[in-house]
């Protein structure tokens, strides 16, 4: 008997059955559902992770200096008593990065706060994402801007109260009206608004477009930090490529500002989005690992649940694999059927289950901020692991089968 | 010429049953030829459905010989006993055995698939054999849209499907009533007719009366053996 043949055969063993069928593979389909249902999540998590979150947190292929990491796990105590002890970064800092490195880059300091603001009319928005920054600040974090412009060096030098405001807090603030050369009350200080950036979408549930960005000597950067401290200093080296070496440069500046000796650990942070990647790498490592026992549990007890079904099945067409036999089929040929419809089934259950798996994951993206994605290589991976259920599970009772003295099957009732 | 299909010597079976041991054949010496029409009767115990599972190479003697059209099949395995089943010996049984949720064609194809033809040839051999039997207008029902009678001839077209070299049928009237049971020995009839040679099972007289060779076994040995024209006018 062809291969072909036993599966026609098991499917139509399987459409009579219909009912049966399905309750024999519940364990595979809830096993694959599952296992799809998270991969596919954590999948798209990966992917927003690499493609939005890391971007608009720190923007691609800059170096974000810092006092303490920006994400972390758990600190301990005594980690944060360290983290505190550290010297504040300074402008000076920035200036120093900007003088001695000799990869070509970009350099821009960057301190943050948030603060309601208003408009002359009355119109209040509150939790502003407010930065005092350089002006290096737009061509490093990507942001352009949908009307007006953004400051430029004269401005910053001159510490003047411009500000750029993001898409949200602009129409907040002045509806259908023109915001641009309008006020903006920020802690009781006046800006221009000169422009309004591209909106940026959300993190999550977080808006990123309800944000102002003014130069860092302007009064917003009393707002965000003592005269001369700075929260970040951002690199972007103009070669992606070079990034590692500014990173190695960037750290040498710092080390001799800071006076360490060689032996000391740094005492700030030097931070790419490949850091901010390992953080979550770490988290969806954690699943990777925990739902494949849970998945495998529920494919072990699938299994056995099929073959106790097959055995039964064995049992019922004892009369019918003795005809089998009395009519040429070898050994060989009751087990490959046998084999054939197990695996088959299983298959089938898989298959629902990657179904229902992707159907729960677009359930999931629709009523949560968690996005789906998935490889055909996981759904290929599940549905093969279907057949291997199915075919180890139809091992005994096939062997069974095929050991049938064909006179006393033929007896059987 | 004449020339033996089924040629046995001393065979004998054994069966172990607790501590008993039960002598089912006791070296039985036969030969049946071609075209012969033999109908295999006894009463129950004497040894005539371990006779014929032998002959249909279900099972192997513990002792002697058979010849099945000049192979010795006595000592062959089990896989080349299915090979042997599948080309040389068409079995019809009492409960007929089709597989229920099957098309007539499938079921009367069955033994093609085990010996590897191919689907196309498959098709025309089972159509041509069901025609044979009668069936032409039946190919495409089930079991459970036949009557005892149809579901027979697809046993019997199933049996013939391969061209063996034996039909062996295992009290194939014992299911159905009187007239059914007298269209399905026409059909045998014809068969042998044709050529066909024949080892039928039976208890009943007025069935082994179509045969033109009676042999009756007793306690495991053959009790009588005689050869006499047909009985029935078909």
């Amino acid at each position: 008997m062809s291969l072909r043949d036993a599966i026609r055969l098991a499917f139509a063993q399987i459409r009579a059955q219909k009912l049966k069928s399905f309750f024999s593979v519940i364990g595979v389909v809830i096993g694959v559902m599952f296992l799809i249902a998270v991969v596919t999540i954590v999948e798209g998590m990966n992917r927003y992770m690499e493609e939005d979150f890391a971007r608009s947190l720190f923007g691609l292929n800059t170096l974000t200096v810092s006092r303490q990491p920006s994400m972390m796990m758990n600190p301990s105590d005594e980690q944060w008593r360290e983290w505190r002890r550290r010297p504040r970064l300074r402008t000076e800092d920035a200036e120093a990065i900007r003088e001695q490195l000799t990869v070509p880059a970009r350099v821009a300091i960057e301190s943050s706060s948030t603060s309601r603001a208003r408009s002359v009319r009355g119109e209040e928005v509150s939790g502003v994402w407010l930065s005092a920054a350089s002006p290096e600040i737009f061509r490093i974090r990507e942001w352009d801007v949908a009307e007006g412009r953004l400051f430029g060096p004269l401005e910053a030098e001159a510490g003047l109260p411009v500000v750029v405001l993001g898409s949200e807090t602009a129409e907040t603030l002045f509806g259908s009206l023109n915001p641009l050369g309008r006020t903006v009350r920020i802690r009781d200080v006046s800006f221009e608004v000169i422009g309004v950036l591209e909106s940026q979408g959300t993190l999550f549930t977080m808006s990123l477009d309800n944000r102002a960005i003014a130069p860092a000597s302007s009064p917003m950067g009393r707002m965000t930090n003592p005269r001369g401290v700075v929260d970040n200093i951002l690199v972007k080296a103009d070669d992606p490529t070079a990034l590692e070496l500014a990173k190695m440069e960037v750290e040498a500046i710092m080390r001799v500002r800071n006076r360490l000796r060689p032996d000391q650990p740094n005492n700030f942070e030097l931070e790419t989005q490949d850091q901010s990647m390992a953080f979550w790498a770490t988290m969806s490592r954690i699943l990777f690992i925990a739902f494949p026992a849970l998945v495998g549990i529920a494919l072990v007890v699938g299994g056995m649940v099929i073959m106790n079904i097959m055995l039964m099945s064995v049992v019922e067409r004892t009369q019918e694999i003795g005809m089998r036999k009395s009519v040429g089929a070898r050994r060989r040929d009751v087990l490959l059927q046998i084999l054939v419809e197990s695996g088959t089934l299983s298959f089938v259950g898989a298959s629902i289950g990657i179904g229902l798996g992707l159907g729960l994951a677009k359930l999931v993206e629709a009523v949560s901020p968690m996005p789906a994605a998935v490889g055909y290589h996981w759904l290929a991976l599940a549905a093969g692991m279907g057949i291997v259920v199915g075919v180890l599970a139809g091992l005994y009772p096939a062997s069974r089968a095929s050991r049938l003295d064909p006179v006393v099957a033929l007896r059987a009732e | 010429m004449k020339q033996a299909i089924i040629r046995t010597k001393g065979l004998s079976k054994e069966y172990v049953m607790g501590a008993e041991i039960i002598y089912a054949l006791r070296g039985i010496d036969v030969e049946i030829e071609r075209n012969e029409y033999v109908a295999l009767m006894g009463p129950s115990g004497s040894g005539k459905s371990t006779f014929m599972n032998l002959i249909g190479c279900l099972d192997t003697p513990t002792a002697g010989e058979y010849w099945l059209n000049g192979t010795a099949v006595a000592r062959l395995n089990d896989d080349q006993l299915a090979a042997i089943r599948n080309r040389e010996i068409g079995f019809v049984f009492q409960t007929f055995n089709l597989l229920p949720r099957a098309t007539a064609l499938h079921n009367v194809e069955l033994p093609l698939i085990y010996g590897g033809t191919g689907a196309r040839e498959r098709r025309e051999r089972a159509e041509h054999v069901l025609e044979r039997v009668g069936l032409a207008d039946r190919m495409t029902h089930r079991p459970s849209e036949l009557s005892g009678g149809q579901k027979q001839r697809v046993a019997v077209a199933r049996a013939l499907v391969n061209d063996p070299a034996i039909l062996l049928a295992d009290e194939p009237t014992g299911n159905l009533d009187s007239r059914t049971g007298a269209e399905i020995m026409a059909l045998f009839d014809e068969l042998h007719d044709s050529g066909q040679t024949i080892l039928l099972v039976t208890h009943e007289h007025d069935v082994a009366l179509h045969a033109n060779r009676r042999i009756t076994l007793l306690d495991g040995l053959i009790e009588s053996d005689e050869t006499q024209a047909a009985q029935v006018a078909v």
